[in-house]
């Protein structure tokens, strides 16, 4: 019951875009069709699910103050929590090297569809954000990070496919010259943000 | 020391080239840290500092680098430098360090770096490569401080957590907007400055 409140809060509540503007910048870049950015979409939901967890069992297990007791007593001092960032990131990047290898072999079509944004995800902000923010959290296993993964995910999904819809109408409408392109994107993303902040409050 | 083509390597960035009016690049930590203008600042000088050192460090191995594994030597020279800011931050500045939360963290995946690092200090000498990443933390700090300075005098009266709507005025049946502290107004704001700016610049809008 936790889990389905924490997937649906991260889903709608703690959007990954309109309550924090991770990922941005390919969010921007990548939102001209459908299409694509329904590709980029699944392609950042896989990545957290797969990312999350690992960063979990690393952050649990290697980097927490007092987390190498599991090594024996001379260890339960060891306080490697200000390596995170550099471990995260290196995590990140290789899970998107291996990730891509085995997608490449294993399902073809999958790999041609999501194309070069699978190595463009190891600087996508929403996969070190949900990492940062997990470790925040205090998620109580690997399990639920990777729910937690699931839930931010596709929130990024369902805000950048949204705002490619509306930005393939937008291409028939007269829009002040100054605001073509990346303003009137920017306000719309603003007035999509607030609409979703009519789910603040949301309980299961 | 600062001959022409320099200066334009430094100016260029507040204006045709701007980092994140122009090029759309650190659009989330433009928008996640300019509540109130003093993580602003902080947030500006961090970039500022760690883009113009990995600017440097990256320039001067540029030649060693082999190609294909050019990406993870960039992360990673980049998050040591975002550790040390990080860590500098918790020593002496913690009330905004708490703050800026995970945005300090995330300066190592803002796409100012990575872009910066490709597309100049891969090619360049190191002192060019250093002005070039003061002049495009400049640009960002300028759009960052322009963003915060509205959104904290608007929002919540104040500036830097002085107040600074005089009294009567709020006698008067002035009230502060609350708004403009929620994230989606961030967006609007940005929107409005990039907006002035190509009205002003009419080279740089879009067809």
């Amino acid at each position: 019951m936790e889990e389905l409140n924490l997937f649906v809060k991260s889903i709608f509540v703690d959007n990954m875009i309109f309550a924090y503007f991770l990922g941005m910048c390919s969010y921007l870049a990548v939102s001209k069709n459908v299409k694509t950015a329904f590709g980029l979409g699944v392609a950042v939901t896989f990545m957290l699910v797969v990312t999350l967890p690992l960063n979990y069992l690393l952050d649990t297990y290697i980097l927490q103050p007092g987390a190498l007791s599991w090594l024996g007593d001379d260890f339960k001092e060891v306080d490697l929590s200000f390596l995170g960032l550099i471990m995260f990131i290196a995590v990140i990047a290789s899970a998107t090297q291996l990730v891509e290898m085995a997608v490449e072999k294993f399902s073809p079509s999958l790999y041609n569809s999501l194309g070069i944004f699978l190595p463009l995800i190891a600087v996508n902000c929403a996969i070190l954000g949900g990492a940062l923010f997990m470790q925040q959290k205090d998620l109580g296993s690997a399990f639920t990070a990777c729910v937690y993964g699931a839930g931010s995910g596709i929130g990024w999904l369902l805000a950048i496919v949204g705002l490619a819809a509306i930005r393939e109408k937008l291409a028939y409408s007269e829009v002040p010259k100054p605001l073509r392109g990346i303003g009137i994107t920017f306000i719309i993303t603003g007035l999509m943000g607030i609409a979703f902040m009519s789910f603040l409050g949301i309980k299961l | 020391m600062l001959s022409k083509k320099n200066k334009e390597i430094i100016f260029n960035p507040f204006s045709k080239e701007n980092p994140v009016l122009v090029q759309v690049l650190g659009i989330c930590s433009t928008l996640a840290v300019t509540v109130s203008l003093e993580p602003a600042i902080v947030m500006s000088v961090s970039v500022i500092a760690v883009l113009a050192f990995s600017n440097v460090i990256i320039s001067l191995i540029r030649n060693t680098i082999p190609p294909t594994i050019r990406i993870i030597v960039q992360l990673v020279v980049v998050a040591a430098l975002v550790i040390m800011v990080q860590q500098f931050l918790l020593a002496y500045n913690y009330d905004v360090s708490k703050q800026l939360s995970v945005f300090i963290g995330l300066i190592i995946t803002n796409c100012i770096l990575m872009g910066r690092l490709e597309a100049f200090a891969m090619h360049n000498k190191p002192w060019p490569s250093f002005l070039d990443g003061i002049g495009n933390g400049l640009g960002y700090a300028m759009v960052l401080v322009i963003v915060g300075f509205f959104r904290e005098l608007l929002g919540s009266g104040s500036l830097l957590g002085h107040k600074v709507i005089p009294q009567w005025l709020y006698d008067a049946g002035y009230t502060d907007n609350g708004l403009m502290i929620l994230p989606p107004m961030a967006l609007i704001v940005v929107a409005c400055v990039i907006w002035v700016q190509r009205s002003r610049d009419k080279e740089l809008q879009e067809k």
